[in-house]
Formats: structure tokens, sequence, C-alpha cells
């Protein structure tokens, strides 16, 4: 069959979801970010919530976020997201906030309004990108780093005598009982993109319903960060982040 | 009996040529452009074995830049 018969407009099966701007991402090659952005773009389409969606961005690499998913959008202080989201649900209940944070605004400098803002219970969605460094600034160790993982801060690994043991901060916010729902889920494969998708669309249906706080990890990868091809990188990350990091549900109260 | 074709269309502009389309691709249609770059430099992806493709949509799911379309025909 020739392919002229095959792309037709009553043939499209899937494209680009419409309330993802056209402009190029900055991202790397191979960028889990990419993939994530796509995925919220297509639960806010789904869920019919565009006009009533709002997006705090994170400082890290998702600072231009706004850029690229067309919903209104709060850039915070670096770590300071899930402040700033408290504020805005308390005062427009009727929407939809949700936070975009890397592991290096979540669990590093945002540690305190992350876990308090959880701790309170905020109708608030976290989307959590943890890819196990600081990718924006150069690849540095951040808490969710691996044991003996090379970075640019901790070249012969990160040794757990000096930097610590890698922070599970998910595992902490499902022992909260302000969070309803906490799971870890990546976006490796298309099984898993669609189990995210699914995650996230749960989370913003828990934001509107006002069950608490939830919570979207979601494993990542940092080709650039990690020094590796995005499909090595890839495997890595099944390899090696999901022994550390399991996938799956951590918490669930939203259903008996 | 009836066929599935698929094809796919990549907005080269657009293609970073990260790879995982191509991983991801269950029937291996796609592949990166040995020579050839689109305007940013990267070697783009594109239907190296056209005929196999299924239209399942795995590549353009995990594609980071949203860059591929799917299209799908059942013939009888």
């Amino acid at each position: 069959m020739d392919i002229n018969e095959i792309v037709k407009p009553e043939n499209k099966v899937y494209s680009r979801p419409k309330l993802l701007t056209d402009e190029t991402m900055h991202y790397c090659p191979g960028c889990s970010h990419g993939v994530v952005h796509k995925l919220i773009a297509e639960v806010v389409e789904e869920l019919g919530l565009e006009d009533k969606t709002v997006g705090i961005a994170p400082v890290g690499c998702a600072v231009f976020a706004y850029r690229y998913v067309d919903v209104d959008w709060i850039e915070a202080a670096h770590g300071r997201a899930p402040a700033i989201a408290t504020a805005v649900k308390r005062l427009r209940p009727d929407l939809m906030v949700f936070t975009y944070q890397g592991d290096g605004d979540l669990a590093a400098i945002g540690t305190c309004e992350s876990i308090h803002a959880a701790n309170r219970g905020e109708n608030i969605a976290i989307i959590f990108i943890n890819n196990g460094i600081y990718g924006m600034t150069g690849g540095q160790m951040a808490p969710t780093t691996l044991e003996g993982m090379k970075t640019s801060t901790t070249p012969y690994g990160r040794r757990v005598d000096l930097n610590g043991f890698p922070l599970k901060i998910s595992n902490i916010f499902a022992e909260l009982d302000g969070t309803c729902y906490v799971t870890r889920q990546a976006v490796h494969n298309p099984a898993c993109v669609r189990k995210t998708k699914n995650a996230i669309k749960k989370a913003f249906l828990n934001s509107m319903k006002g069950l608490g706080t939830s919570v979207v990890e979601v494993v990542s990868t940092c080709a650039s960060g990690w020094k590796m091809s995005p499909a090595d990188a890839n495997k890595w990350m099944v390899e090696n982040m999901f022994v550390k990091y399991p996938l799956g549900d951590i918490k669930n109260t939203t259903e008996e | 009996m009836s066929k599935i074709q698929g094809a796919v269309v990549v907005d080269e502009e657009r293609c970073k040529g990260c790879d995982l389309c191509v991983v991801a691709c269950p029937a291996d249609v796609l592949a990166l452009q040995p020579n050839e770059v689109n305007n940013r430099g990267y070697h783009y992806a594109y239907m190296l074995n056209a005929d196999a493709c299924i239209g399942c949509a795995s590549c353009a799911i995990v594609c980071p830049d949203g860059c591929i379309e799917v299209y799908r025909k059942v013939e009888r």
C-alpha cells in the first residue's frame, strides 16, 4: 500500500496533544521531561480542564515548562512550588493545581515546603521527576543520587559515609496522613508511559475532588548528566535506579 | 483476512535523533538517518522498513518531543 493512502486524517491514531505548543523543547535528546509534559497536556485535555488548570513550575530544567504546555503557570522560587500551590488552591478551590518538580527542587531545597504541604493535606498534585542528579546545573550530586553513582561533585561515586544515603522521599510522603495517593512510575517504554498517564490522571482528579495531596514520582533519565546515550540511560535506569526506587503504588487511600 | 498497515510521519525538524522510538518499535520499522541531518544537526528518525509498520503508536508514545504522528488503515 502506498504511504499516501494511509496518511489521511481519517486514519490518524496518534498525534501530539493540542495543548502542547509548537515551540521546540530545549531539553536534551531523549529527556524524560518531554514525555511527562506530553502526558500532562494529554490528561488536561482529556479531563477538559484547559481553563481550570494552574501549574507551578520549579527551578531546574523544567523551569521553562510554561513555554510548552498551554495552561496557566506560575514560576516559583527554588523548591517553593508547593507553598505557591497551597496559596493558589486555597484562594481558588475550584482550580486544579499541580506542581512540577525535579529531585533537586523537591527533595533537597524544597524538602520543607513539600513535606509540610503534604502533611497539611493540601489538595494539590505533585509531579516529581527523579533522575538522581542536578541535571540543569551540570550533573551535581542530589539527595536521590544512588550509592556509588558518579556525578560531577562525586567523581569517584557517592560515598555513604561522606554523602549519606539516597533519599526515598516518596516513601516519606506515604507515611504522612495528608497524602491520599503516592505512586512511583517511569516513562522508558510504552507500557510504563500509559501507567504514568493513568497515575497523573488520578492525581489530577484527586486534586479536583479535594481528597488530599497526590504525589506522582516519575523515575527518569538524564542522558547528558549521566553521560550516556538516551537508550543506554534507559537501560541503566532499569538496572540500577529501579533497584532503589521500585515502581508501583506506595499509598492509595482513594479506592476501597 | 484483513491486514493492518500503519505509517508514521516524523516531524524532521523537531526530531532530536534520541533513538528512543527506534528502540520502542516492536516491528523494527524505524531507524535514524545514517547520513542526512536536519537544520539542528540531528540524525532524524525515518521509516526504514515502511511495510512492516502496524501503526501501534509505541514510537509516538515514547517520543519526548512529540514529533511523530501515527496513521493506521485496515485493509479488508
